[in-house]
């Protein structure tokens, strides 16, 4: 394979996002072009560097590029290194193919804005950072590229920062990582004294003389990590107050790419979570519970983008809980993870393309009827409906009905969890598509609704076809469990019942979940959310309680003992300070009598400590 | 007699405060381009320096005259890994205080010419702390410094600068003084064994009972811990910082202060190892404090500048605990920490020193939406903050890791509870940001102007080196590991070895 695509694969957007954040107001007429090529330039080497790969032989597959030392500190080295193997080589051409055609999108979608350029360049910089984060061979280089995501998350979150609901989004956005980013520091800590290096090959190797003690630490470190970026409960609390970011912003970051990378640490450390019963079982919780809580924060949301986070949350829900199942269910975690990659970038573009047409408008009590006015955003939103459904022959029914299975192998509980979750998602899908397209319209004179420009549609066709057509990753030949293998090793799961029947509870559920939709959104949609809902339905409204157990656990507590401490530091620690200062100050007042100034009673201290200095070193030396 | 490179290092800013001084009042604008040539050909001398350094080691750039005989006092300079970090710190932000801070003195009590002097005479003070290995001209620079930095902050800060100034003047005498003890009690120590001397290559020599060893440390340690500063000896320093001009803050934060972990290393370590280790729980837990407690009371803060300063409060903490954890990698990441922190903080200090010069106002709620008047300025301050809540791929993410990682290897609990710091770090920066730069436009913010040429210029420097420096530390990290080898085995002390060892087959 060629070592100058792999390194190149990250430089080009690098290089691309300096020149459009330095180049400033310059760069204004064709940033969004090179803020385009650039991507598809990475692309390109993703493909080549992958067909490439696929010609060798599958043990001679992994190949690491040492680009230069870091640092060396005592015995520890840490080198920056790059890992083109199988698993990362998905997440490459996932990263840059489903990211170019974001990008495509956006020219359109950021036309009428005059920071155009500038998002562009964030943009990239996401591309490279999440690239680093992929590629990287050592935990602490992941640590580089996953901060970087986090730092162009939060720039796109906050891109519109005259709102200050953006702005604090942005921030909460980085907090809460930052949460998370204790875990992966201490984790790296612990390799560090454990293995002495925190490279992937020293970690993998290592691992088996973990004491279960260390193993199940290290899991959990990870775990934490993972449910800052993935936004896993209990650090969940981020990403719907993300949607503040612009739609592509949406797709691209808070759907498709970025908050999978947890997905991907778990995925890829899975040497640790061999050696750990308790940290895999913490992983298919953790998986579990935002399975469903995703789902039903989704059922309850009126905006159509936090409808679609609530989505996200849960479908990486499903992805967690496959990687903590361990070989059983890691290729099917990866596998879903680009199927939905695929299917929920379609739909966030698609309610983007809906946005555009509806004044920017995001609450679908203001939609309805819309399949008239936008064909090809509803054919193509359709095809992602239909996907995250798990209706046979989309991608979805594929990746998803693997996960469900391996969860019964696994556990009934876990099992009926994720049955139960299939059954909620198809109707809160089905509330969004009836809401959105169907019924009458319930918009507001002066809305026109259009269908967006070709850039825009162009990208939305592409999806939709990969929505269909990515299952072909898995029934032609179980060809992703074959390839990952040789990185994450494969166990075949056997479900209690045959697959076949398997699948037919799983699709009978979805049908319940439609159908109690269609029966409770067929009737008139009110325009403004009622205000006297069930206990439930508020729950689910006010994302189960997340944000109120965060305010009173944390951020209360924390201001007031800031202001307590700030105070205290006023009158306790300095107060001390300024009354013995008054003191001296009072004795220096009688002294100033004699002095004019400060600067000369300094200048006298200063007589009176060298004559002691003089004294003091005669009289030992006399003595 | 032969008088080497290190002594006309000291002297070129020396004579630049000079002849800075000589210019007529007259040509105000020749006195200030006078000062910052020589900071540049200070800078120049530095680089130099630098690198013969580190081709040919420290050999060549040791030197000792006999100052006063009866004391044992020399007049001696020399390099190690430490000090040439801080030297080239100092040499670097010199000019580019002296070029951003080119309006910031007009107010002052004193000629506007005299402030650029009195950087210039601090500046060759510095440089003498960094350089001197003799223990009574280290405490006379250690002192001297002070004279400088006091007309700095008494001469041209804000309205509370004359009782900055002098809290700044009483903490720091008060430190000096117990040093001073110190001092001379290595005094009496030396000359009982034979010919008194206070070169540090004689003073390690030295046998030292148990008891007068803590003694004599504490006194040393005492007067490090109020300059760093550590909690609960900080309280001067929001005031200094807040009071004086932003360039003032960054020699103040950025070079003076690091004297204090400076000298840790150099003196408590490398003159009384033992007491340094019996220290160290102590130490640790007040570093760890220093490190919570400055992140706490950052958030809390109303002021821009007290916050900063309390910013560093925090950071001092780490650099702290990664001394005392007494590792490798604890030891080399505070030494560049000391130099991430100088470029992190200027950065902060003096884009917001631009902020605040337009709008006339330190306090946080006099702003808001400042980035969409003013993008240029958001854009560096929030870079200058990510640095300071050390992001990875910019240098000081490197340090702090070291310093985490190397506490981390012999202090489980202490490094555990540190890192709680990095979410600290995000709060205190980013809602600082958030209310300074975001949401609407505030009445009094509408009109302010974006950087100038010369803002701009003065601080790419530091930006580029943190970038830099976050990608490839790999020069200043093996510049920085013989001494730190050598005082590790000085304490007497070695890195844990790793728990579970892979050997290269196993991979």
């Amino acid at each position: 394979m060629s070592h100058e695509l792999t390194w190149l694969l990250v430089a080009i957007p690098a290089v691309s996002a300096a020149i459009l954040l330095l180049g400033g107001k310059a760069t204004d007429a064709w940033g969004h072009l090179l803020g385009t090529a650039a991507p598809l330039a990475s692309f390109v080497c993703g493909v080549v560097l992958f067909f490439q790969m696929q010609g060798l032989h599958a043990e001679e597959r992994s190949e690491t590029v040492h680009l230069f030392e870091w640092f060396s500190v005592g015995s520890i080295k840490v080198d920056v290194s790059l890992l083109a193997d199988q698993l990362s080589i998905l997440f490459v051409l996932l990263i840059t193919g489903v990211g170019s055609l974001i990008h495509i999108y956006s020219i359109g979608y950021m036309a009428h804005d005059p920071r155009r350029r500038r998002f562009f360049g964030y943009l990239n910089l996401f591309v490279a950072s999440m690239l680093l984060l992929v590629l990287a061979a050592d935990y602490l280089v992941v640590f580089v590229g996953w901060e970087g995501v986090g730092l162009a998350s939060y720039l796109l979150i906050g891109f519109w920062q005259h709102k200050n609901s953006a702005a604090v989004a942005a921030k909460k956005a980085f907090v809460v990582n930052r949460v998370g980013d204790i875990g992966l520091s201490l984790a790296v800590m612990s390799m560090w004294a454990l293995f002495g290096s925190s490279a992937f090959t020293t970690v993998n190797a290592g691992a088996e003389g973990l004491s279960e003690t260390w193993g199940t630490l290290l899991g959990l470190m990870l775990l934490l990590a993972a449910c800052g970026k993935s936004a896993q409960v209990p650090l969940q609390s981020w990403l719907l107050d993300a949607m503040e970011g612009p739609t592509p912003v949406s797709a691209l970051i808070h759907a498709a790419t970025m908050v999978t990378a947890g997905v991907y640490l778990v995925v890829r450390s899975h040497a640790i979570y061999e050696v750990s019963e308790a940290a895999s079982t913490a992983v298919v919780i953790v998986g579990t519970v935002t399975a469903l809580a995703g789902a039903i924060i989704g059922c309850a949301k009126d905006d159509i983008k936090k409808a679609l986070a609530g989505s996200t949350m849960s479908q990486i829900g499903y992805m967690m809980l496959a990687a903590g199942l361990g070989p059983a269910g890691y290729a099917f975690a990866i596998f879903h993870l680009l199927t939905h990659g695929f299917f929920k970038a379609n739909m966030f573009l698609g309610a983007g393309s809906v946005m555009h047409g509806m004044n920017d408008d995001v609450n679908m009590r203001h939609y309805g009827g819309l399949a008239k006015y936008m064909k090809v955003t509803f054919a193509t939103f359709a095809f992602g409906y239909l996907a995250i459904l798990g209706i046979p022959p989309f991608s979805g029914f594929f990746s998803k009905d693997k996960i469900i299975e391996a969860a019964f192998a696994d556990n009934t509980v876990i099992g009926l969890c994720a049955l139960l979750g299939a059954g909620i998602t198809a109707f809160y899908m089905t509330r969004l598509m009836l809401m959105t397209f169907f019924g009458e319209k319930r918009w507001k004179q002066d809305v026109h609704p259009h269908e967006s420009p070709a850039v825009m549609t162009g990208p939305l066709v592409v999806l939709a076809a990969l929505s269909l057509g990515g299952g072909a990753l898995y029934f032609a030949g179980h060809w992703i469990v074959d390839w990952l293998e040789p990185v994450v090793g494969h166990e075949e799961h056997h479900p209690p019942v045959s697959a076949l029947v398997m699948t037919l509870i799983t699709l009978a559920v979805v049908a319940v979940g439609i159908v109690i939709a269609v029966l409770r959104y067929r009737r008139d949609i009110p325009s403004e959310a009622p205000a006297r809902v069930s206990p439930a339905t508020t729950f689910a409204r006010r994302d189960l309680y997340g944000d109120a157990l965060n305010e009173a656990v944390f951020m209360r507590p924390g201001q007031y003992s800031t202001r307590t401490l700030v105070w205290l530091d006023n009158r306790g620690v300095d107060g001390l300070v300024n009354g013995l200062a008054a003191l001296f100050g009072g004795l220096s007042g009688r002294l100033r009598r004699f002095q004019t100034g400060f600067v000369r009673s300094y200048a006298l201290s200063m007589v009176f400590g060298a004559a002691f200095v003089v004294v003091a070193l005669l009289a030992v030396r006399l003595s | 007699m032969n008088i080497g490179w290190l002594t006309y290092l000291l002297l070129l800013p020396f004579v630049g405060a000079i002849a800075t001084m000589a210019v007529p009042k007259a040509k105000g604008l020749l006195a200030k381009q006078v000062s910052l040539v020589f900071s540049l050909l200070t800078l120049a001398l530095t680089i130099v320096i630098a690198i013969g350094y580190h081709q040919n080691g420290a050999a060549d750039y040791a030197e000792t005259h006999t100052w006063i005989e009866a004391f044992g006092a020399h007049f001696a300079l020399g390099l190690d890994g430490v000090g040439i970090v801080l030297v080239v710190l100092t040499a670097l932000l010199t000019p580019i205080v002296l070029l951003a801070s080119w309006n910031d003195a007009q107010q002052g009590r004193w000629s506007e010419k005299s402030f650029f002097a009195w950087i210039l005479g601090l500046e060759a003070l510095s440089l003498g702390v960094f350089a001197a290995t003799d223990v009574f001209l280290f405490y006379v620079l250690f002192e001297a410094t002070l004279i400088p930095m006091y007309f700095l902050i008494g001469g041209f800060g804000g309205a509370q600068r004359s009782y900055a100034a002098v809290k700044f003047l009483l903490y720091s005498l008060l430190g000096g003084l117990l040093m001073l003890a110190s001092v001379v009690g290595l005094y009496v120590l030396s000359a009982r064994a034979g010919d008194p001397s206070y070169l540090l290559t004689d003073l390690i020599q030295l046998d030292i009972s148990q008891n007068t060893e803590r003694w004599l440390f504490l006194g040393f340690f005492f007067a490090f811990a109020v300059k760093a500063p550590m909690v609960p000896f900080h309280t001067w320093l929001p005031d200094a910082a807040a009071e004086a001009t932003p360039g003032t803050s960054v020699l103040l934060v950025g070079v003076l202060d690091k004297i204090g972990t400076f000298g840790m290393i150099r003196f408590c370590l490398g003159l009384f190892p033992n007491a340094s280790e019996w220290a160290t729980p102590v130490v640790l837990v007040l570093a760890l404090i220093s490190v919570l407690y400055g992140a706490l009371l950052a958030i809390g803060q109303t002021d821009i500048k007290r916050l900063i300063a309390y910013t560093s409060i925090s950071h001092f903490g780490f650099i702290v605990m990664g001394i005392f954890a007494l590792t490798s990698q604890g030891m080399t990441g505070s030494t560049l920490y000391m130099f991430n922190h100088g470029l992190s903080t200027a950065a902060l200090f003096l884009v917001a020193g631009y902020l605040i010069s337009r709008r006339g106002s330190a306090r946080i709620a006099d702003y808001g939406g400042v980035e969409k008047v003013a993008p240029v300025l958001a854009g560096t301050f929030l870079f200058a903050g990510l640095s300071s809540l050390s992001l990875p791929g910019l240098s000081p993410f490197i340090s702090e890791f070291m310093v985490l990682a190397g506490t981390f290897s012999k202090h489980r609990v202490i490094a555990v509870i540190a890192v709680v710091g990095i979410v600290l770090a995000a709060l205190y920066i980013l809602l600082m940001y958030q209310r300074l730069m975001t949401g609407p436009v505030r009445d009094g913010v509408e009109k302010l102007k974006d950087l100038n040429f010369r803002e701009v210029f003065a601080i790419a420097p530091l930006l580029v080196l943190i970038v830099g420096l976050g990608v490839y530390p790999k020069p200043v990290v093996d510049i920085i590991k013989p001494a730190v080898e050598s005082t590790m085995q000085r304490v007497g002390v070695t890195d844990p070895a790793p728990e579970i060892p892979v050997t290269e087959g196993q991979k």
